[in-house]
């Protein structure tokens, strides 16, 4: 108790970081069942069904099998880099996560007033990119310390990729910066309030509609997915980087590269989509929307114990009532006034960061891989210059405001 | 111990040893993972000092961008170990004697640097770090020369490498 009242920032960031790990695991483990789902479901398939009611314990089957396999370790690889590298790629995918404020609310842990954000930092964008830049080393280590070809094939790939992105991916951001002024995410959201014509938001989507479009698609790149996951092309090299990894190993790769997938968009909406910021004006006739998280919860909640009840399944049948019955609860909890004001951020910039995601995931179902010097000419040729054409129109039309 | 204090001293000892495996490891992408080490620790100093604009900068420059190039060179020259030669006389004769002295100096400055401080801030407020207004309003301001120059260094840089890597046609 006494390092409590010695350390109170320290203590509460600790909560908060077990809070958001806890939180973000779980979001991770479902977001590849969410994942195979919506592809099943673009596929006509039913995708996993089996494990747990509509296949909804698939993660936790995969982890269990993930840590219950033979862990290999080639013996030629380069051990200490081979090692490394896995605890690399998620070490970094979950840290960036410190930096993203959720709302703009002040909660109180043990008294302690503190904000929806790990770590403040009035630098956090620039802080971002650096944690992030540190990842291509995960790449790029896995691909050489295995000491075999596929593997090492895919690392230079990668880092090529990466790097050859990256800077469309910073380009395309500074044009929001220019606008807002500020690497702080709580200036650059705060920027972002208010209406045009009393009807559309003023986020940045619409002005930097040209910086959005190429910060999404060098987005996707730098995290290695669909259509731009080259560095795992199985028709050409197996499983790229981290083909020789093998049971948790593996697993941490599988994990850092969906909590890139977060991270990324979870900038996208700070950046470009408002934040935290509802789409509807915040006057007195639009109140109602105060309510939509309690409405939504309780929707769900509703079709979970109908749709329970009607399903084939004896699983379902149990637990989709149950939880049906907590989401009732939940959003019952939403509706009284200590709880409304703080879950209103959370609530649109989680919905803002999962249509993201579901993009994410539309893409990866519908659009076929890139050639090599396909992906390479679009990212130089055609994707760098257009951020830079941006960027300069942007500064253009920022300074001729100014005068 | 204050949190801080044990932040400086952990990044320290890190900075330190990855100076040393940078120098003595034989494998050249063990050398360059250990110059990143280096790197990080002391962007981590800076970030103590309350210099985050510099630290970030100092990660996404040097760590995230430069040494990248660089382990990525070296894996696709598929560099082998190095190879130990004798220490060649040269080396032993002057370098030794070189090294010991910049050490002794550079030892010597500090302590003398650090007694200045300490008698200079007992009593005065701690200096506010920098922000990146000020940093930017300096840069493109006092120091835009400079900077443009270094811009056309670089693209010089770029030119040069473009010259050499052109197919002779």
């Amino acid at each position: 108790m006494e390092f409590v009242t010695h350390h109170p920032v320290l203590v509460v960031s600790l909560i908060k970081i077990a809070i958001a790990l806890f939180v973000v695991m779980t979001a991770l483990a479902y977001l590849t069942w969410f994942e195979r789902k919506v592809v099943a479901r673009i596929q006509s398939r039913w995708g996993p069904y089996w494990v747990g009611p509509h296949g909804l314990l698939q993660p936790l089957a995969d982890g269990i099998k993930f840590l219950f396999k033979e862990d290999i370790v080639p013996p030629a690889a380069d051990k200490l880099s081979y090692v490394l590298a896995p605890f690399l790629a998620l070490a970094l995918a979950l840290t960036t996560l410190a930096l993203i404020p959720i709302g703009p609310a002040t909660i109180s842990i043990l008294g302690q007033p503190t904000q929806l954000v790990i770590s403040h930092s009035n630098v956090a964008l620039i802080l971002l990119f650096a944690i992030s830049s540190i990842g291509i080393y995960a790449v790029v280590l896995a691909g050489w310390s295995s000491n075999s070809k596929y593997p090492l094939m895919g690392g230079l790939r990668s880092s090529a990729q990466m790097i050859s992105y990256e800077v469309s991916l910073t380009l395309s951001v500074v044009g929001v910066l220019l606008i807002a002024g500020s690497f702080d995410f709580y200036d650059i959201v705060g920027g972002q309030s208010g209406h045009w014509y009393h009807s559309i938001p003023k986020w940045h989507i619409f002005p930097q509609i040209l910086g959005f479009i190429c910060y999404l698609t060098a987005a996707i790149a730098e995290t290695n997915r669909v259509p731009f996951d080259l560095p795992e092309a199985e028709t050409e090299l197996v499983a790229g980087f981290h083909t020789e990894y093998s049971s948790f190993k593996f697993a941490m790769f599988f994990m850092a590269e969906y909590a890139n997938m977060i991270t990324v968009s979870c900038l996208a909406t700070l950046l470009f989509l408002g934040g935290w910021l509802s789409p509807f004006p915040e006057t007195g006739a639009w109140r109602w929307q105060l309510y939509l998280p309690a409405a939504g919860l309780i929707i769900a909640g509703i079709g979970l114990i109908v749709g329970g009840l009607r399903g084939v399944q004896l699983s379902a049948k149990l637990v989709f009532p149950v939880l049906g019955i907590v989401c009732l609860g939940v959003g019952y909890l939403c509706t009284l006034p200590g709880v409304m004001p703080v879950i209103q951020g959370p609530f649109w910039f989680t919905a803002k960061v999962f249509f993201l995601l579901f993009f994410y995931v539309w893409a990866r179902g519908t659009l076929p891989r890139f050639r090599y010097d396909q992906l390479m000419s679009f990212g130089w040729k055609f994707l760098l210059p257009l951020s830079l054409i941006n960027l300069v129109v942007t500064s253009l039309v920022v300074v001729l405001r100014l005068r | 111990m204050s949190i801080a204090m044990l932040v400086f001293i952990a990044c320290g000892v890190m900075a330190v040893v990855g100076a040393i495996a940078l120098i003595l490891a034989r494998e050249p992408v063990h050398s360059a993972l250990a110059l990143v080490l280096v790197m990080i620790s002391l962007a981590i100093l800076y970030l103590l000092l309350g210099a985050a604009f510099i630290a970030a900068i100092q990660i996404l420059v040097y760590a995230g961008a430069i040494m990248v190039l660089f382990v990525f060179v070296i894996m696709l020259l598929n560099a082998g170990e190095e190879v130990r030669t004798n220490v060649s006389r040269l080396a032993k004769w002057v370098g030794l004697p070189l090294g010991v002295f910049f050490l002794a100096e550079m030892t010597y400055s500090l302590f003398r640097e650090y007694g200045n401080r300490v008698a200079a801030t007992t009593g005065a407020a701690a200096p506010v770090p920098a922000s990146t207004q000020d940093l930017s309003i300096k840069l493109f301001t006092e120091f835009v020369l400079p900077f443009e120059l270094t811009s056309i260094l670089i693209l010089i840089a770029v030119l040069g490498a473009l010259v050499l890597a052109k197919r002779e046609s």
